[in-house]
């Protein structure tokens, strides 16, 4: 059988920086794969190939079979891969809702006249939108509807704009959600909560997930399979419990044993 | 402390004089050489001097002092204005205000008594061409260079001592005042305005011009007791409700306040002159413009500085098809139509050349799109210009004997401003409705997104460079409008109707007004193309013409550091540019997230680090 997504001896290079080296990845349908890395190991750039950002310099992705290598970013989300950032960048001017209306784009089609001649096909349109962005945005309990929801995004506290970021990347409707670090920045009580979306994720709404953690615990909890990267390169890979303990790994991360936080 | 001795008498002076030294001298004198240097500058311009000749008060008052002596009232008004921090209360306004506000604007005198002095000793004509004696006299008052020294200090400094003490009046006697100055000068500037719209009025004025002063005091005192009994308050308490209305009931307004101001403006050209009516029709032309720029800039964030190039494009079309007098080189075949079948055209071919120019033009990003797109604006205009399509476009001579709009029943056509009016009024509705359906549809929301984080935009699964040149078509489309009718309405257009200043202009309505608001946008075209002129057209405010663009570049600079949203704030832009402080604000009131309290977050103390975070 082939994979959801196949990397095949991909590099990125910027200037004379080995971002990536040489890297060969895969994720089966229905899979949580974590992945795990010192700074700087180019995991942020991974993720960008993937989603179209960043050119490689040479491999290839395939996805469902098709190789995405020359995509730009729109098309590659059109396939069905969403991702989040890292660092927030939600529409921070525009309304909760607007933000995950928004990102149904790729999946609807009304253009300027059926929305200049209010024609009954796009009136039917915006209320499925609307519908399927006030129930994405139920997935995070009360949290994003209600009031909220005409509130601009720039309002959100630091977690609950993960949470509209997670929506965002939803409401795509992807085959396959790129998570970059989704509970950097949360206490642990909202951790172990989003820990616990994220396996509901796949449970419920059938996404597959590829996510960059630093945080230990939510990576042995969520991930069936872990890969380390470090210098741009395949590490380790396995079950949480082989790469925590492969020597390597824990050379990486400066001979700290993985488990001392847990 | 020698000082304070000698003048203590009452117990009164005695506080200004200790008031006096707990000013911040150092500030004041700064603040003077500011005011003097605006002041030099001011009447180095030549405005104040030129604008001699118009009387506002038969014969006390002219505009050329006003519209250089406003400028030590609002200084000294400001000296004394104090940013009032949350949480701590006004120190009160005292006698030392008013000591603050003589001192800036004796400074600021003296700065006009030094250029006075100094205008017989230099001869520095050579750069300054209003360094003459002209400029002396005026300044002097026509009284001699001595009498204007001193005369120019002392009402530099009273103006400046009562702008300051207009702080010391309780709240309603200040703006009494206020409105009553601002009566008399709107009453007296907009004299042929006001002749022109009501012509029984012209009793105020004097056969020479300018308001006679008997009726000068007469509209103040109205204006005063108009204010005193609380006019301005229930205008206000009236808006203010209005704000506050949601749902059904504002709807309900809205459609109210609509179809009366429609109503008002068929009607309002029917009962005015002339000069009001052309006054209308070229306030229209620019809205049509400003609506258009206002999807291209204010919806998806595309900074187009060649706007221009699509009017001249709507222009130059309607006019090669619908004159006898086009250019020798058009093929026999050719076709000349009726205005309406040009329009049809026009509208084609200005969203073809826009896809032609946004082609090549919207991959670029920010300020390199601003760049390109000011040189496309210029190389349409210059092909119409060039001698290589001289055939077609007549060059410099342009193209002359364009037909008024025939619509059977009635005729547009430029002697007759009203019937401009209308139709322009037709359009102007169609753009409005086409803006405001559009920023409420997937494409709009798709244009705010690419105006946020067109890399994040085009992650969601935008097709960024598709949702941009749409935006670019909509606009140049809406452009056409504009050409169309403009050609229609002058009977002629040549390269020089659409010089770079068009644009520009077009640009400033848009940001004046509040980007990405419909209202602004209007009264962005009223303030800037009504009241001040467009770039050949005159405005109201005619005497100013000369020195547009002067005020044009004091208005922007003035805005940008004062109210970047516009003069009608859009509240997405407004909190975008007050971002700071709207965060600081909700941070004050402690209602940021309420949302994670009733849920099990409520001791997690995300509130803090997510505002900091977002804040700093
Ligand atoms: N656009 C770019 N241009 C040049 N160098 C880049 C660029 N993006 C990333 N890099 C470099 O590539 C390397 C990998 O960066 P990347 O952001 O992928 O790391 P990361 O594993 O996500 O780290 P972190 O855990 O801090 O997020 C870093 O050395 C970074 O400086
Ligand atoms: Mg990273």
């Amino acid at each position: 059988m082939s994979h959801l997504l196949e990397i095949d001896s991909l590099s990125v290079t910027f200037g004379g920086l080995h971002a990536l080296k040489d890297l060969d990845f895969h994720v089966d349908e229905g899979e949580i794969v974590g992945v795990i890395g010192p700074n700087g190991a180019g995991k942020t750039t991974f993720f960008n190939m993937i989603s179209g950002m960043v050119t490689p310099t040479s491999g290839d992705i395939r996805f469902e079979g098709e190789s995405l290598v020359g995509f730009d970013p729109n098309q590659v989300t059109q396939r069905g891969i969403a991702r989040t950032f890292q660092n927030v960048r939600l529409f921070a001017n525009m309304t909760i809702l607007e933000n995950v209306m928004v990102s149904q784009h790729c999946r609807t089609k009304q253009g300027i006249w059926g929305s200049l001649l209010n024609t009954s096909g796009f009136r039917k349109e915006e209320q499925e939108i609307r519908e399927h962005a006030e129930k994405v945005l139920g997935f995070f309990g009360s949290r994003l509807v209600g009031f909220r929801l005409e509130q601009p995004a720039s309002v959100l506290s630091y977690a609950n704009r993960r949470r509209l970021e997670i929506a965002r990347a939803m409401a795509t409707s992807p085959k396959l959600i790129l998570l970059d670090e989704p509970v950097a920045g949360m206490n642990p009580k909202e951790s172990v909560e989003l820990t616990e979306l994220i396996g509901k994720l796949r449970s419920e709404w059938g996404f597959t997930i590829v996510l960059i953690e630093h945080d230990m615990n939510v990576v042995r909890d969520v991930s069936d399979r872990v890969v380390c990267l470090d210098h741009g390169e395949t590490l380790a890979q396995g079950s949480f419990e082989e790469v925590s303990n492969d020597p390597a790994v824990i050379e990486a991360y400066l001979g700290r044993p993985l488990e001392k936080k847990a | 402390m020698t000082l304070a001795t000698e003048t203590t008498g009452t117990k009164a002076s005695n506080e200004v004089v200790r008031g006096a030294f707990d000013l911040d001298w150092r500030d004041l004198i700064r603040t003077g050489a500011i005011l003097a240097a605006g002041l030099v500058f001011l009447s180095l311009t030549g405005m104040p001097e030129g604008l001699d000749s118009r009387v506002l008060i038969d014969p006390f008052l002219s505009l050329g002092y006003v519209s250089l002596f406003w400028l030590p009232l609002i200084v000294g008004w400001s000296v004394a204005n104090e940013k009032v921090l949350e949480g701590m209360a006004a120190t009160r306004k005292s006698a030392r205000d008013v000591v603050a506000g003589g001192v800036v604007g004796a400074v600021g005198g003296a700065g006009l008594s030094l250029l006075i002095a100094l205008i017989s000793t230099f001869d520095i004509r050579d750069p300054l061409v209003n360094w003459n004696e002209s400029t002396q006299a005026f300044l002097s008052f026509q009284q001699g260079t001595s009498f204007g020294i001193v005369a120019c200090i002392a009402l530099c400094a009273g103006l400046g001592a009562f702008g300051a003490s207009l702080h010391l009046m309780p709240r309603k006697v200040r703006r009494a005042v206020v409105s009553a100055l601002l009566a008399v000068v709107a009453v007296a500037i907009f004299e042929s305005f006001l002749v022109d719209v009501a012509d029984p009025l012209s009793f105020l004025y004097s056969k020479t011009g300018g308001l006679i002063p008997l009726w000068a005091v007469m509209v103040g005192v109205a204006a005063l007791a108009f204010t005193l009994l609380g006019g301005g308050d229930r205008i206000g308490k009236a808006r203010s409700n209005y704000q506050t209305l949601t749902g059904p009931a504002k709807a309900k307004q809205d459609t109210i306040l609509i179809v009366l101001s429609v109503l008002a403006l068929i009607i309002i050209p029917m009962i005015t002159g002339k000069i009001t009516q052309e006054l209308l029709a070229n306030v229209g032309i620019f809205l049509l413009l400003a609506l258009g720029l206002n999807i291209v800039v204010g919806l998806a964030g595309i900074l187009d500085l060649g706007y221009v190039a699509f009017f001249a494009v709507g222009g130059y079309t309607t006019a090669v098809l619908t004159s006898p007098n086009r250019g020798p080189d058009w093929p026999e075949w050719f076709p000349t139509m009726p205005w309406w079948g040009a329009f049809l055209v026009t509208l084609l071919m200005a969203g073809l050349v826009g896809l032609f120019i946004g082609a090549p033009v919207i991959r670029m990003r920010g300020d390199y799109l601003a760049i390109v797109t000011l040189g496309f604006g210029e190389i349409i205009r210059i092909l119409f210009l060039s001698d290589w399509l001289n055939g077609y476009f007549n060059g410099a001579q342009g193209i002359t004997n364009i037909p008024p709009a025939d619509f059977g029943l009635f005729e547009v056509k430029g002697t007759d401003p009203r019937s401009v009016f209308y139709l322009v009024l037709v359009f102007a509705a169609i753009s409005i409705y086409v803006s405001w359906r559009l920023e409420r549809s997937r494409l709009g929301r798709a244009w705010m997104a690419v105006r946020e984080d067109e890399s994040v935009a085009e992650a969601m699964g935008i097709n960024t460079v598709n949702v941009k040149l749409m935006a670019f078509v909509v606009g140049a489309v809406l452009a056409s409008f504009a050409g169309s009718v403009f050609s229609a309405k002058v009977g002629s257009i040549f390269p020089t109707s659409f010089l770079i200043l068009v644009s520009i202009i077009i640009l400033v309505i848009v940001i004046v007004g509040g980007m990405g608001n419909i209202v602004g946008i209007i009264v962005g075209s009223v303030v800037l193309v009504g009241i001040l002129g467009g770039p050949k057209q005159p405005g109201l405010l005619a005497e100013f013409s000369e020195y547009k663009l002067l005020i044009y570049g004091a208005l922007l600079i003035w805005m940008m550091l004062q109210r970047p949203e516009g003069l009608v704030p859009n509240a997405r832009r407004s909190r975008e540019l007050h971002q700071d402080e709207f965060l600081q604000d909700a941070w004050l009131k402690g209602k940021v997230d309420d949302a994670d309290e009733n849920g099990n977050g409520a001791e997690n103390g995300d509130v803090a680090p997510g505002l900091a975070g977002g804040a700093s």
